[in-house]
């Protein structure tokens, strides 16, 4: 049976209750709406691109305590990253959210985000961890369609 | 019932009616239901999303079963004994349905997939030829997308205005506001009987009259009221009436839609096909009578006749002692759940049937739901296909417990314990 503490771990439900960069950027040059009709979710991702590199990195919105702590957790893991280093971490992410496991020096990458592991016992959950990231992806590309899990 | 008895025609058998005093044996009826007895994470099931879809008693299951594998032939046309018997079985499940709702004519019965398709029906029929532009459709703010979209559709189509009445703190339709939006420009009303996001019965009688003294046509979403109360069309004197089976213990893919006869034999045909004729050919195509002028193609005989098995098993119990059955639980659970602290309930009309939908501090619906599905327990999270209601009450979404004549005090205990871990888990 799945584990309900490994889902809600304590790093995902204090994120949910404060999450960090929580706010419009000013700055933003890239900007992309995600939305989860299924549940209603729906977060907007800020983006400030320098080049190929993401100076700062924002989001807004609402959603559940999985997804809004992904939101956040993905927020503090991207800033200073690459266009390409970003779209490498949604590839390990998703594998490890989705239960195919990252070989264990790829789970060191992942850092903090290793505390989503929980969520790959919980198949109908994965659109709540993963929708901040294809809000993020979408913008990285610069489409200005909201982004539909469905 | 003998074998001899089961291949009788429906109006010839006994009726199967249990002693309506008898009391209402909730344990002896779950017996009735095979999926009920199943254990799901290690815990008894505890189904609670009944106002998505209802399960299924054995004799549904059975009468399915039964027509494929001893009935099983097209209907309407053979010759032979197998299409005479199935078509019998099916005509016989129309008779049930006209009953049901006290229609004055079996030919006002239309099967259909369902209450969804019978609204899309009714919009690009009547409301084809009926509803032009500048012209106005009614509509409240509690309504299920699918008493709303299909409205869109006409309306954009026709360039015509889809009008909305507004709903109380409570949930309740706002009579007064909805009497002021009733004009000459109005063709149609279009109302749910009871609200599946809130519970809220509407006061349908009454908004039937209102609209009939502007000679406006009513159509009565009926998919969440059939499982739960007694409805006769014609002491409503509504003119269009629609349901699913499948919320009303009968299988998925079937539904009716009641039409007076004088609207229905004055619309055009919704799709073209078999069945719906009487003569083809290239230069002009005869139609069909009612009822048969609205269902083109092989109909769904099986699931025609398992609601017929499931009308026949509500029949039995006694609507009158499911819903005082359903009718104390809600009141018990609503009890319950609000003594939960960081309780908001969304949807306290005065008049409810089935649906306690609600809020657990800043906590997401869908977190709760995956917590309590730990539990063994089944609710909805989510909008319930009913975001304007969401966004009347300012919300994304609720936890939606939604009951059935098979649940029990104990299973609403069971839910309130889940919350209460939920609570633990987000301490």
């Amino acid at each position: 049976m799945p584990d309900l503490r490994e889902l809600y771990q304590e790093v995902i439900l204090e994120h949910s209750k404060a999450p960090r960069n929580y706010r419009e950027l000013t700055t933003a040059n890239h900007r992309a709406e995600g939305y989860n009709p299924l549940c209603g979710d729906h977060f907007t991702v800020y983006l400030d691109l320098e080049g190929d590199s993401i100076r700062d990195i924002s989001f807004q919105g609402s959603g559940c305590a999985i997804s809004k702590a992904s939101a956040s957790l993905m927020t503090q893991s991207l800033k200073g990253k690459t266009k390409a280093e970003a779209a490498r971490l949604f590839d390990q992410f998703h594998k490890l959210v989705t239960g195919q496991s990252p070989a264990n020096g790829n789970r060191a990458e992942l850092g903090k985000l290793a505390v989503f592991s929980g969520v790959s016992e919980f198949p109908v959950r994965v659109k709540c961890a993963t929708l901040a990231w294809h809000t993020l992806h979408a913008s990285l590309e610069g489409k200005q369609d909201t982004v539909s899990t469905e | 019932m003998t074998t001899a008895a089961k291949r009788l025609p429906r109006e010839f058998r006994s009726p199967q009616l249990r002693d309506a005093s008898v009391e209402f044996d909730v344990d002896k009826i779950r017996n009735d239901f095979p999926i009920l007895r199943q254990r799901v994470r290690g815990r008894a099931l505890v189904y609670l999303d009944n106002a998505a879809t209802s399960q299924k008693p054995r004799v549904v299951i059975d009468a399915i079963s039964r027509y494929y594998e001893r009935d099983n032939a097209n209907i309407h046309r053979g010759v032979y004994f197998l299409s005479e018997h199935a078509t019998e079985e099916f005509e016989g499940a129309r008779r049930i349905m006209q009953a049901f709702l006290n229609a004055a004519d079996a030919s006002e019965i239309i099967f259909v997939r369902g209450a969804t398709e019978a609204i899309n029906l009714v919009a690009q029929t009547y409301g084809r030829i009926n509803v032009h532009a500048g012209d106005e459709v009614l509509i409240t703010t509690m309504e299920h997308h699918s008493n709303i979209v299909p409205w869109q559709i006409l309306c954009e189509d026709k360039g015509a205005r889809l009008r909305v009445a507004p709903i109380s703190d409570s949930g309740e339709l706002l009579l007064k506001d909805f009497e002021n939006l009733l004009g000459p420009r109005t063709k149609i009303v279009a109302v749910t009987h009871v609200s599946n996001a809130l519970g809220t019965i509407n006061p349908v009688q009454r908004i039937i009259e209102m609209a009939h003294r502007g000679n406006i046509p009513v159509l009565v979403d009926g998919a969440q009221a059939v499982p739960h109360l007694k409805v006769d069309v014609q002491a409503l004197d509504c003119d269009f009436y629609v349901f699913s089976g499948h919320k009303v213990y009968g299988p998925t893919g079937i539904g009716v839609l009641y039409g007076k006869s004088t609207l229905l034999d004055a619309m055009p045909p919704y799709q073209g096909g078999g069945d719906m004729i009487s003569s083809v050919t290239f230069e002009k195509t005869i139609y069909n009578k009612l009822p048969y002028k609205f269902e083109a193609g092989t109909p769904h005989v099986a699931g025609a006749i398992g609601l017929g098995a499931a009308v026949e098993y509500v029949n039995g119990l006694g609507m009158d002692n499911i819903a005082a059955h359903e009718h104390q639980l809600l009141a018990y659970a609503t009890e319950a759940v609000s003594a939960i602290p960081g309780i908001r309930l969304i949807g306290t009309a005065k008049e409810k049937a089935g649906v306690l939908s609600f809020l657990l501090d800043s906590i997401h619906p869908h977190d709760i739901g995956t917590i309590v599905d730990q539990e063994g327990i089944a609710i909805r999270t989510g909008h319930h296909c009913a975001q304007p209601v969401m966004q009347r009450f300012g919300i994304a979404a609720t936890v939606r417990a939604s009951f059935a004549l098979y649940n029990t005090r104990q299973e609403v205990d069971t839910l309130v314990e889940g919350i209460q871990k939920v609570r633990e888990v987000f301490a």
